[in-house]
């Protein structure tokens, strides 16, 4: 039985989640986007440029090759503002996957937990499947699993800060309580990043700046690639406890000039 | 007539649909969603929507992003 991830009603085989922000051009995006094997991509939602033509080339390329789109409210600061773009965004692309983002502070990016509560609640009132990008606190990941929120999805740190997993023991707590997939997302750095949130039993990682802020993104989105995949399968393996003291690999029995008491 | 299209004073023929706009922008087919005085307007009614004078109008698309 193959080890997929299941959200709402989509089901993936790639657990690695990607922005299409921040990069080069078009090529690079794509090319990006190939390497790292992704079935969901983020997109933002903002007004047409009236004053000129609207190149479609980048949905083009992501509709020829079925990326699931997962439309992000970034920049709302408020649940009206990320509710409006919600439904914006499901009649821009029909269909109900969002990712629900309600900012507190333009300089942390973190979010705001009351209005995303507030937001998360009147979405999923309205049939949308709500992925909320939140802090890394067990209480506010438990509340929007109550609400009804298809995943939730704890940073790890600030949006772009590549610091990696900051508290993985908040990150693990969430994963012992939490009853829909739980998704790693923002702040990712490095390829071990992505590899420790899934060695914990993340059942995904969204990042956007990891890959397009690399010096050779391609490379690094198949490095994230084989990260989530490595990280998930030792998951999977039941790895060795943590010991204080050694355990010999090798037998004891039969070293070269042993004396026999 | 004048209308407000995404914050911008534009004037449009009296009697414009939300259909007729979108193909003037270029936008006929692609994946945009439009609010026609803070409503959002369904796909399904946009040759039969009609603009006035005055009204205001949000024209939205997806972009990359995180």
């Amino acid at each position: 039985m193959q080890d997929v991830l299941k959200i709402g009603e989509h089901t993936f085989s790639s657990r690695l989640f990607v922005g299409t922000g921040k990069y080069k051009d078009l090529a690079e995006t794509r090319a990006a986007l190939d390497a790292s094997g992704a079935q969901v991509v983020t997109v933002a939602v903002r007004r047409v440029d009236l004053s000129q033509p609207q190149d479609q080339s980048l949905f083009e390329y992501l509709h020829a090759k079925k990326f699931t789109l997962l439309p992000n409210t970034a920049g709302c600061y408020t649940a009206d503002d990320a509710v409006r773009t919600c439904r914006l965004a499901r009649e821009a692309g029909m269909s109900s996957f969002v990712k629900l983002e309600v900012l507190g502070d333009p300089k942390t990016l973190f979010p705001d937990v009351e209005q995303t509560l507030v937001a998360a609640r009147i979405l999923v009132k309205e049939g949308f499947t709500v992925l909320p990008y939140t802090n890394d606190d067990p209480i506010t990941c438990r509340k929007l699993e109550d609400l009804g929120c298809a995943a939730v999805m704890p940073l790890a740190a600030p949006i772009g800060s590549g610091l990696g997993i900051r508290n993985p023991y908040n990150i693990e707590i969430i994963l012992k309580q939490a009853k829909v997939p739980v998704i790693v997302d923002a702040g990712v750095g490095t390829a071990s990043d992505a590899a420790i949130a899934m060695e914990l039993g993340c059942h995904g990682v969204l990042m956007n700046t990891a890959i397009a802020g690399a010096k050779d993104p391609v490379n690094m989105a198949l490095a994230m690639k084989l990260a989530v995949e490595a990280g998930r399968l030792a998951f999977l393996s039941g790895r060795i406890p943590k010991k204080l003291y050694a355990t010999a690999s090798s037998p004891l029995e039969g070293v070269i000039g042993s004396e026999r008491s | 007539m004048r209308v407000e299209i995404n914050g911008e004073a534009r004037e449009l023929a009296p009697g414009s649909t939300v259909a007729a706009l979108l193909a003037s922008l270029g936008l006929e087919g692609r994946p945009v969603a439009v609010e026609h005085n803070a409503a959002i307007v369904p796909r399904a009614h946009h040759a039969t929507t009609t603009i006035a004078e005055g009204d205001k109008l949000e024209v939205v698309q997806f972009v990359g992003g995180g």
